[in-house]
């Protein structure tokens, strides 16, 4: 594995969503400001007229970061999953890169690093239209986008690796609706995990989106610690690096075993 | 021969086991510069597996192989860069155009963009796709694909080309239109190596061919070496009324010790008087329904070596 062959297979990826970037808008980029307005701007105009506590926050800068990262981290999940199934199942291009100069960690790599990029475009796009919508409180903003394409990473890493072990997309759906959808929900992206029991606060501190959601907050709001950044920041590496040792396995064994 | 710089593969004791199951029990071989080798055998006989080890993408579990002088667990990606592969699947972008699967596969190998665009077109016309170049590949044909995938494995210029049962599914003219193609490459003095089931295929254009059954080489030899060391020169097939009337023959023809073999529904007679042998089966007790006489093929050889049909296994 060497970054120039990785990039190699990134650069398929690259080429393919050249020719069929179209059909992936909707989801990724609009869908998601679609989602901001309406909680943002239409269910803020309420929660903030009530006694919501979001830390002297208005809720439409409150809920901005939190959609930014769920936002690129659901859109992450499915790219991670169906088309890795594509690669060693349905068409089978993982089996043409092992047979060039491409190793099957380089195959892996490609994946991951294309799930990067364009959540990078992404969160690009979500962050303009939050800072147009009134969402945005700080030039800090701009980390808010390598940080909701770390989260997608973080998250994608060790999805592939699952992908590469299954002989169909059934877990697939499962996974989406079961880890996904929920963590989405209760890890602080639309009201604070303080609202949420202890042990549910303490179980979606062990995932990575509200490290993610906590690190955008802080940067869309100028709050930023650095002793508190420095610690979600560990814990989505940590993530990235185990979901990656796992994945380069996982697509080794699969490809090339 | 030694596994100098002369030899593209050079196989010794080579075995490949998945969890306990043994696919390759320990085959040696060697492929020549220029020649076109065959690895003949029914399915499960082990071919793919040997396939995949020679290509770099598949870790051998015992003994020593070297692919074009270097050593697959240590120079995979060398060793790649220098073959062309076509695999069982043809495994192509089914959502880009023919021209645009070239130009993806040629970056895996680090070419230019520029350099690809050139061979695109060469590679076209070899393959006999030119008019179909800007069209998507989903809707091609299969004798198109394959064509197309050997395209693709010609476009880093590999000085060995590996082809995985490359006519399987095909239709007959198709297959045709692909020997035709792999001829062409082997004037052009590419190396190939190809496994098949189908006997036709290794006559027609393998030099030189192993037969594998269960993991292991039964024989090896040009493919008229192979059939004259263990068929004779013609085969006498005949069919009778009732399985009766078969076994009886069979019974018969035992005691005499004539070189046969029975199968479901006929017996062949191996034979260098076929004439006359099928004469005598007219004249006996129980008369054939039907006699036809046939030169020995590879399936014969198969047959005789294994006590089994190419495609009953």
């Amino acid at each position: 594995m060497s970054f120039e062959s990785t990039l190699r297979a990134t650069e398929r990826e690259a080429y393919l969503w050249s020719r069929l970037w179209w059909s992936g808008v909707f989801s990724a980029f609009i869908a998601p400001v679609l989602v901001l307005t309406a909680l943002g701007v239409g269910l803020g105009g309420l929660v903030d007229s009530g006694t919501g506590n979001l830390d002297g926050l208005g809720y439409l800068a409150f809920v901005t970061p939190g959609l930014l990262v769920g936002s690129a981290v659901q859109t992450a999940a499915g790219n991670s999953l169906w088309p890795v199934m594509a690669g060693h199942r349905w068409v089978g291009f993982h089996y043409a890169q092992v047979a060039s100069p491409l190793s099957a960690a380089d195959v892996y790599g490609g994946q991951v690093v294309w799930i990067g990029v364009r959540a990078v475009l992404q969160a690009t796009v979500f962050v303009i239209a939050g800072a147009v919508l009134g969402g945005i409180g700080s030039w800090w903003a701009i980390a808010a986008v390598p940080v909701a394409a770390l989260s997608a990473v973080s998250f994608a890493a060790g999805l592939a690796a699952f992908a590469a072990t299954q002989d169909s997309d059934a877990a697939f759906d499962v996974v989406l609706r079961v880890v996904i959808v929920p963590l989405y929900l209760f890890s602080g992206t639309v009201f604070p995990i303080e609202q949420l029991p202890a042990a549910l606060r303490l179980a979606v501190s062990l995932f990575p989106m509200w490290h993610g959601v906590e690190l955008a907050r802080g940067a869309t709001t100028g709050s930023i610690r650095f002793g508190a950044a420095a610690g979600h920041l560990a814990v989505l590496a940590a993530y990235t690096g185990a979901g990656w040792w796992w994945g380069t396995r996982a697509f080794a064994r699969r490809l090339t075993s | 021969m030694a596994g100098g710089t002369d030899t593209m593969v050079h196989a010794r004791a080579l075995v490949k086991r998945f969890d306990g199951f043994t696919a390759v029990d320990g085959i040696d071989f060697d492929v020549r510069p220029g020649e076109a080798f065959g690895i003949l055998g029914p399915n499960g006989a082990g071919k793919t597996s040997a396939m995949r080890m020679v290509a770099a993408t598949s870790p051998v579990t015992a003994g020593s192989l070297r692919v074009l002088g270097l050593d697959p667990a240590t120079d995979g990606p060398a060793i790649r860069a220098r073959l062309g592969v076509v695999a069982q699947d043809d495994n192509l972008d089914t959502d880009l155009s023919v021209a645009d699967n070239l130009l993806v596969y040629g970056r895996y190998f680090g070419l230019s963009r520029s350099v690809i665009r050139g061979r695109i077109d060469e590679l076209l016309d070899f393959a006999q796709l030119s008019d179909r170049r800007d069209d998507r590949v989903d809707p091609l044909s299969g004798g198109m694909k394959r064509r197309l995938v050997i395209a693709r494995a010609l476009l880093n210029k590999p000085e060995l080309l590996l082809l995985d049962e490359p006519t399987t599914g095909l239709d007959p003219q198709a297959r045709h239109m692909l020997w035709e193609r792999l001829w062409s490459l082997k004037r052009q003095g590419v190396t190939l190596l190809i496994t098949t089931h189908y006997m036709d295929e290794a006559e027609q254009l393998c030099d030189r061919l192993v037969v594998m059954d269960d993991g292991r080489i039964v024989d090896e030899g040009g493919p008229r070496e192979l059939i004259e060391r263990h068929c004779t020169r013609e085969v006498v097939e005949a069919r009778y009324a009732t399985p009766d009337h078969q076994a009886a023959v069979v019974a018969q023809l035992s005691r005499q010790a004539v070189h046969h073999e029975a199968l479901a529904d006929r017996i062949l007679l191996y034979t260098d008087d076929a004439d006359t042998v099928g004469e005598c089966l007219e004249v006996g007790a129980i008369a054939p329904q039907s006699t036809i006489v046939r030169r020995s093929t590879l399936e014969d050889v198969f047959l005789t070596l294994t006590g089994r049909t190419l495609e009953e296994v």
